[in-house]
């Protein structure tokens, strides 16, 4: 799915908004990053409210913003209890696929011959639509189990941490390498003082992508079928039942698993590279 | 223990040995360097001063001749930490916070972590900056950088201190404040020292001895004596400075009349 | 010469993926490894994990007693598909792009929607698609009504955008301050420079990102075939073959190596679009 390789890797879709919050500073140069998003979310909020109310346009295309809140409140507990089921699918297939993909980066960063088998690989994987392997793995596993799901998510996952963890292992500043040789200091202790923190913030960078990634692949897993006790199975019940507010209030149950999902990742990140902000 | 900080005797260094591409990069190089001496390495850029350096640093290995680092063979010195080294990037681990940047070489020795602290803290005091041990790297401008990267360079306190180029990327008035600081610590520590650069003033500036090389194939053209005796604010004015800048400009420009010789 | 060596590592990667197949089918436990009552290793039972050749072989076969042999149903739902996801590669990829070009140009714009151009990625939209399946057969664009696979395209376009938006803003910035100075010097517009300096400067950073969203609209279709219900795509074959797992389990093999097949087919015309056009860009300046 949406994971930028090479130069782009949208290298860090957080990256240009954030360069920029930088240089502008004080009051003012909070106001210029934090208000114009703010009176895009309320201008937008508020033609969609208006459209849907006075253009009448019909609930299937399009439910007002207010029938989705309703429906939202009404169905707290559901979304709760749904969105646990997903998150915590999401949360094991990521920590499953990135312990493989940190494992699998560094076979192949110590071994050329790897990395230059499996690089290709795993692209040619990214390009498959892995989603479609749910009902394979449900006839697999079986379709009461958690595994098929988590399965999937593991695999989406890999791509991004593995490419981002192997580009990071594998560049290296060349005067560290000549300090580091100057200390006779080779081996794992190259590994453990150069490549492992010089990695890190590649991986987090992995690990960010990978975090959305992980709740869209196991909350849109369930439309193929197997168990159906996540967020996913009830967006489809929803929109068969054409009960468009409360399919779209499950979306919005669904966006906000995925923003706690990107934000908690953007902390780790910050916690454990701390020189990489001031 | 009278041996010479560093010796070399007949070296020569030949890139992609019989493999198209062949350079010979170092030709016939002799140089002994006393105890406490300062040699500046000056020459155009393709003489391999900088081979020169990273040969006695054991980075890379002579095709012939030997390397002697204070009465041992190159790589024997390297693997007992006899030298401190500084490139022309600081190349600091922006991970660590400056103080740990400076322990680096002190722990892979494994000293224990009070005394590493100290002793980081110690040398960051003699390049002025103690108030920035906490700091991050990618908080610190080039020349404080490179400052930090001098720290961590002798900390160990070797007996040799190797730099390449270290100051070429700062601004002029960085540089000669960074030199002042060298020459002072070089001068309590009593470290023999390596120092190459582009910058004839800086090689006459800082040196005991300004060892001129040339180009294809590399080699030592001529060394020129400077004596300026303790270096002072009025030094960079005094006309012993000039005519040392005067004896390295000819002893280059015979250089290059040679090469043009050469054509 | 490096792209004979990719082609032989990813068939050297295909001919490892085979070997552990059938040789976890010739060590498995037909009904799964259960530890601590949770199934941790699947089944290697014939019905669950079909032999390579059988699903080879099932190619051949009709796809039911007396129907068209299988190879050429899965074909023809590829090519379905893929109309699908050229329509909303296009419609997203150049969505992505205006997107991009008017935040390269006004600074607020950027300010005002990057952030929720990356909030759009890091939130599950694609469980939209039920929801706009529901346009299907109701909605009327003028005189032409809402058909569903313009459902499919939609998702698609939705996926494939984001990459390009934001690949494709980074292309445009990246030009250095020096280059924009220099055309500043020769009195370029705005345009003149996007055209002469800004759009070349951005191929490094806009294929990449286009390769992306090649693979995402890929993805978008399949999902979006299953989840709006329409017919005649790979996306919906699969569906229904894994339905028959148990009668004819080599049956969804077949539909998932051709939206692998298709998966691959797209990032080979975008690499090759690629291709052509870097080559021409090199020529030419």
């Amino acid at each position: 799915m949406s994971v930028l390789v090479d130069r782009t890797v949208a290298a860090d879709p957080a990256g240009p908004a954030r360069g920029r919050s930088r240089t502008a500073e004080g009051f003012k140069g909070l106001a210029l990053v934090v208000l114009p998003p703010v009176v895009v979310a309320v201008a937008g909020l508020g033609a969609w409210e208006a459209i849907v109310t006075v253009g009448r346009v019909a609930p299937f295309v399009l439910p007002a913003p207010s029938a989705i809140w309703e429906q939202f409140t009404l169905s707290l507990d559901t979304i709760i209890r749904t969105g646990t089921a997903s998150g915590t699918n999401a949360l094991v297939g990521l920590v499953l696929g990135t312990i493989v993909a940190l494992l699998a980066a560094m076979a192949a960063g110590r071994f050329r011959f790897l990395a230059e088998v499996s690089v290709p690989v795993a692209a040619a994987l990214n390009a498959l639509p892995i989603i479609a392997l749910a009902p394979i793995l449900n006839n697999m596993f079986s379709a009461t189990s958690n595994i098929p799901r988590r399965l999937v998510v593991a695999i989406v996952v890999f791509f991004p941490v593995f490419i981002n963890a192997l580009r990071g292992l594998r560049e290296v500043d060349p005067t560290h390498r000549d300090l580091m040789d100057s200390y006779a200091a080779g081996g794992w202790t190259f590994t453990r003082l150069v490549r492992l923190p010089g990695a890190l913030p590649f991986v987090f960078t992995g690990l960010r992508q990978a975090s959305s990634l992980a709740v869209i692949a196991a909350v849109v897993s369930e439309y193929f079928g197997g168990l159906q006790d996540g967020l996913g199975s009830r967006i489809t019940s929803a929109a068969a039942n054409t009960a468009y507010p409360r399919a779209w209030a499950f979306v919005l149950g669904a966006c906000v698993l995925g923003l706690v999902f990107y934000l908690i990742a953007l902390l780790l990140e910050r916690v454990a590279t701390p020189w990489r902000t001031r | 223990m009278t041996a010479p900080a560093v010796e070399l005797t007949g070296v020569n260094k030949i890139f992609n040995q019989g493999r198209p591409g062949e350079v010979t990069a170092l030709t016939g190089v002799d140089l002994t360097i006393a105890r406490g001496e300062f040699i500046a390495l000056i020459g155009p850029s393709g003489c391999g001063k900088s081979t020169l350096l990273r040969l006695v640093a054991d980075l890379i290995a002579p095709s012939s001749g030997t390397v002697t680092v204070a009465g041992k063979p190159a790589r024997k010195a390297r693997l007992d930490q006899e030298y401190g080294i500084a490139f022309q990037q600081a190349g600091l681990f922006e991970w660590r916070t400056v103080r740990r940047n400076v322990e680096l070489p002190l722990e892979l020795r494994g000293q224990g972590r009070r005394e590493r602290r100290a002793r980081a803290e110690e040398m960051l005091e003699l390049v002025g900056l103690a108030d920035f041990a906490r700091h991050y790297p990618a908080q610190l401008s080039g020349g404080m950088q490179q400052r930090v990267a001098i720290a961590r360079a002798l900390a160990v306190h070797p007996p040799l201190l190797l730099m390449d180029e270290p100051f070429g990327a700062l601004d002029e008035m960085t540089r000669e404040r960074l030199q002042d600081e060298l020459l002072r610590i070089c001068g309590t520590t009593g470290t023999s020292t390596i120092f190459v650069t582009h910058s004839i003033p800086e090689a006459v500036y800082l040196a005991d001895r300004v060892v001129v090389m040339s180009p294809r194939p590399g080699r030592i053209t001529g060394i020129v004596p400077i004596d300026l005796g303790e270096r002072t604010e009025t030094t960079r004015q005094s006309p012993g400075f000039f005519t040392g800048i005067t004896k390295v400009r000819a002893a280059l420009r015979g250089t290059e009349a040679a090469v043009g010789a050469e054509r | 010469m490096r792209m004979i060596r990719t082609t032989l590592a990813a068939g050297l990667g295909l001919v490892a993926g085979v070997a552990l197949w059938e040789g976890y089918k010739a060590v498995g436990d037909p009904q799964g490894t259960e530890i601590l009552g949770v199934r941790l290793l699947p089944r290697a039972s014939d019905a669950a994990m079909p032999h390579v050749l059988d699903i080879l072989e099932r190619f051949g076969r009709a796809e039911l007693t007396g129907g068209d042999p299988i190879w050429t149903v899965v074909l023809a739902a590829c090519l379905f598909t893929l109309r699908n996801v050229a329509v909303g590669f296009a419609a997203g990829g150049l969505v992505g792009l205006l997107l991009a070009v008017l935040m390269q140009r006004f600074r607020l714009a950027e300010r005002g929607l990057l952030p929720y151009v990356i909030l759009s990625q890091t939130v599950p939209l694609i469980a939209l698609a039920p929801v706009i399946a529901g346009w299907g057969g109701r909605l009327q664009l003028g005189a032409y009504p809402w058909q569903p696979w313009m459902s499919v395209s939609v998702i698609a376009a939705y996926l494939a955008f984001f990459p390009v938006a934001v690949g494709a803003l980074r292309g445009l910035q990246s030009p250095a301050p020096i280059a924009e100075e220099l055309m500043r010097s020769y009195a370029a517009g705005w345009w003149r420079t996007l055209w002469k300096l800004r759009l070349p400067a951005s191929t490094p950073y806009l294929f990449p990102a286009l390769r992306l969203a090649g693979a995402s609209a890929v993805v978008g279709a399949v999902v979006g075939e299953i989840s709006t219900g329409t017919r005649g795509g790979i996306g919906r074959l699969i569906i229904e073959y894994s339905r028959e797992a148990t009668s004819d389990p080599a049956k969804v093999y077949t539909a998932m190596i051709g939206a692998a097949l298709l998966g691959l087919a797209v990032a080979g015309v975008v690499a090759l679009a690629e291709l052509l056009l870097t080559r021409r860009t090199v020529v030419t300046s």
